[in-house]
């Protein structure tokens, strides 16, 4: 009895204590959408699931919606430092200038600006970067997609017989929608095309850009556009359930394409063509971070995990997903966990039919327009002990090499 | 006998002439008063809020910290200078729909300066030619259209409008190169701050309040009392009779055209910098079109557009602070200050004509 009395005691005072420590933190939320949005209402649920995970008060949280990512940005982090906020947190790569701006001016207040990639070098010890590592899940979700090419190619169901349009020479096509040319989308459909050639060696991939990150139709004519050129294959990264709606029409059309989403589950939208989607943990990240805010611990400047911290995850295996892919599955999530595996292993793929083996990374924060650094940074070579190492000297990506067996198209 | 079988409205609507100051000022108090009681309703029964606390927030969004308050009267210059800039060319019944543009045109050409000049001129001579190039680029947006107008007689409201779209494209253009393999252009000269207007009693954007001040009076006084100020009221009120009268219209036209444009231009200059040390396709914001409003609720008069600029700014303010005070989906904020402008508009209505019921045939001339 005693015992059962000493252990409560104990969680009580235990919460007391995280009641009090939560109670020191305000966290000011700069968003660039609002619940409407799939991208920011990932953040705002993962904000959300932190702060009940940490007994954080609704009230120690201000949201501020659809921040568009000019001056409006530092006046919203202006007017939550004056409105008490400790740690402000941005969530679109765009706010991080004006972030920069307002962190100068308040060195007791973190800022931390989410997929950003000049915290570490811009000199200023409260601006704060973080990413997960979605290549990692962007990987796995290749896996399933290589299962289901496995699958049709054994069946028989796809051969060049049948549909010599989904052939280009031996190779499966596979399509992908992206948004732009940046690192952070080259990485990710590097890791999709390296997934799934680690289950069918003979695939290409072509990439159609739409030059948004979210706009339904523009993906869905690209996707359908893919589709028509014979991809069997259609993966994104881009933030609507434009594609994956359009490959659903097109399977029930009697077309064989199947689709690998982002962010959030596509089976409501495409119950039997949605095969899974690579998707954010942010709650480990936020969690991680109200948590080392509260204890005055030490936030790190550059936060990027995956796996290894169940940071980033894929979705629901869709019905249409081949017999065995969860057992692929796990057994690919180990081997990324304890390190073994490696998505950019560069035994892998080749850069113009070579083995890459330097590739040099200046991390210098440029004015473009100008030419100039704005804020100096190394030049890292990226790869060690045989492979390229993304996100491991900056959160925010910076895998840009264009790997054969790829190709990009503009937006038409 | 005809006169039983008559049909007559039951609510006729008539222009009311001299209206008196204390019915404008009732008509405008009961207006708001309304506009509170039925947001006052939607507020306690869609949100389920408090709706004088509401109130209280929303008039924070402008008054809640001094520093709000500026920010407040920053958005309100560059409101209020496109409605100054638009004023002399809808007094002359010239529809002027391309503000939108003309700012744009001299904000990139400022933006222009600002990256090719910003390391080779010394900081006088590039301020100077950031504002030079700025008006001359606005005047130039204005004009186009206006000597189209004048020689060809087209519809400058399809013109200036079309010239939107161009500007936007031309920015877009140069934001894409500019911005290099960034995903996006950040602030322009970021590490050298050239061209930044200087922080004057803690705020960039403190030029930006002090030429608009003096432009409401400066325009102000060139409408009302100026040659050129009379020649634009006449030929707005007629061509035919300014014709008469031996102005040169198309000269007329061409002119108002180019100082409405240069203002606009000038508008672009101190957006870029002195408030956004940047430039995007949304550096004008919509408040191109916005200054329409502005100036057309005005009546051309700068001092009544500086109340009208305010009121809109402050709505705009207090429903986004209403939005993240209250956690509420912004367009329910929205709703909230939409509702008090609609019953300010509305109440124009109500100022300029009067109702008359059925039977009421006291004053009428039959």
């Amino acid at each position: 009895m005693k015992k059962i009395i000493a252990l409560v005691l104990a969680a009580v005072l235990c919460l007391c204590a995280c009641a009090a420590l939560a109670a020191d933190l305000k966290v000011g939320v700069i968003l660039v959408g609002d619940e409407t949005e799939g991208y920011t209402l990932a953040h705002m649920n993962g904000i959300k699931a932190a702060a009940a995970e940490l007994g954080v008060a609704d009230d120690q949280i201000i949201w501020k919606y659809k921040v568009p990512e000019d001056q409006t940005c530092a006046e919203a982090a202006y007017d939550l430092v004056g409105q008490g906020c400790n740690l402000i947190i941005s969530n679109s790569y765009g706010h991080q200038t004006f972030m920069d701006e307002v962190a100068g001016e308040f060195p007791d207040v973190d800022f931390v600006s989410m997929t950003g990639d000049f915290a570490a070098i811009s000199g200023k010890p409260n601006l704060k970067n973080a990413f997960t590592k979605i290549y990692e899940a962007r990987y796995v979700s290749g896996v399933v997609a290589g299962m289901k090419v496995k699958e049709l190619l054994e069946s028989g169901e796809l051969s060049p017989e049948k549909q010599p349009n989904s052939f280009d020479g031996e190779n499966v096509k596979i399509g992908y929608v992206g948004a732009f040319n940046y690192a952070e989308v080259v990485s990710g459909y590097t890791a999709f095309f390296l997934g799934i050639r680690s289950v069918v060696p003979n695939v290409t991939m072509t990439v159609e850009y739409t030059q948004s990150w979210f706009d339904i139709d523009k993906e869905a004519a690209a996707a359908e556009a893919l589709v028509a050129d014979g991809c069997v294959i259609i993966g994104q990264h881009a933030d609507s359930t434009g594609a994956p709606a359009a490959v659903q029409k097109l399977l029930d059309a009697g077309t064989l394409c199947y689709s690998v989403g982002y962010n959030i589950d596509m089976l409501p939208t495409a119950p039997t063509a949605a095969l899974t989607s690579p998707t954010n943990e942010w709650h480990v990240f936020y969690a991680d971070l109200f948590s080392k805010k509260m204890n005055g611990e030490e936030i790190a400047q550059d936060w990027a995990e995956g796996y290894a911290k169940d940071a980033v995850a894929i979705t629901t295996l869709g019905p249409s997903c081949a017999a065995g892919t969860q057992e692929k599955v796990d057994e690919v999530v180990a081997a990324l966990k304890d390190g073994s595996l490696k998505v950019f292993d560069t035994a892998t793929f080749t850069v113009g039919g070579e083995t890459v083996t330097s590739a040099p990374v200046d991390l210098s924060f440029m004015d473009w327009s100008t030419m100039t650094a704005i804020y100096e940074g190394e030049t890292v070579e990226a790869i060690v002990d045989g492979a390229f190492e993304e996100s491991s000297f900056r959160s925010a990506p910076y895998f840009a090499l264009r790997i054969d067996g790829i190709i990009e198209n503009a937006a038409q | 006998m005809s006169q039983t079988t008559h049909h007559e409205p039951l609510i006729r609507v008539a222009a009311r002439e001299n209206a008196s100051t204390a019915l404008r000022v009732g008509v405008r108090v009961a207006a708001i008063f309304l506009a509170l009681v039925v947001n006052a309703l939607f507020i306690y029964f869609v949100t389920g809020l408090n709706p004088f606390q509401v109130y209280i927030t929303m008039f924070g969004g402008t008054f809640g910290t001094k520093m709000r308050f500026f920010w407040a009267m920053r958005d309100l210059a560059s409101l209020l200078l496109i409605g100054i800039a638009l004023a002399p060319a809808f007094k002359m019944r010239f529809w002027n729909i391309g503000a939108e543009g003309q700012v744009l045109a001299g904000a990139l050409a400022t933006a222009a300066v600002m990256v090719y000049g910003g390391s080779v001129l010394p900081a006088p001579v590039l301020y100077t030619v950031m504002l030079v190039a700025a008006v001359a680029a606005g005047a130039l947006w204005g004009f186009v259209p206006a000597w189209f107008k004048a020689h060809f007689n087209t519809n400058e409201t399809l013109f200036t409008l079309m010239m939107n779209y161009v500007a936007i494209q031309i920015v877009a253009c140069f934001v894409n190169i500019w911005r290099g393999q960034a995903s996006g252009l950040g602030k322009l000269n970021m590490k050298t701050k050239a061209g930044w207007f200087p922080q004057i009693f803690g705020y960039r954007f403190t030029i930006n309040l002090v030429v608009v001040v003096a432009l409401v009076f400066l325009m102000f006084w060139y409408l009302k009392y100026s040659k050129q100020g009379y020649e634009i009221a006449v030929v707005g009120a007629s061509e035919n009779t300014a014709r008469y009268a031996g102005i040169n219209v198309g000269k007329v036209i061409i002119r108002t055209m180019i100082i409405s444009g240069a203002l606009c231009g000038l508008t672009g200059f101190l957006i870029v910098g002195g408030r956004d040390q940047t430039i995007s396709t949304g550096t004008a914001g919509g408040n191109g079109f916005t200054a329409i409003i502005v100036a057309w609720l005005a009546k051309f008069n700068t001092f009544t557009m500086a109340l009208i600029s305010f009121l809109l700014i402050f709505l705009e303010k207090g429903a986004a602070e209403i939005a993240s005070a209250y956690n509420l989906n912004d367009y329910a904020s929205d709703i909230i200050a939409g509702i008090i402008l609609f019953f300010i508009l509305g109440s124009e209505f109500f100022v300029r004509y009067r109702l008359i019921l059925r039977g009421s045939h006291n004053k009428e001339v039959r």
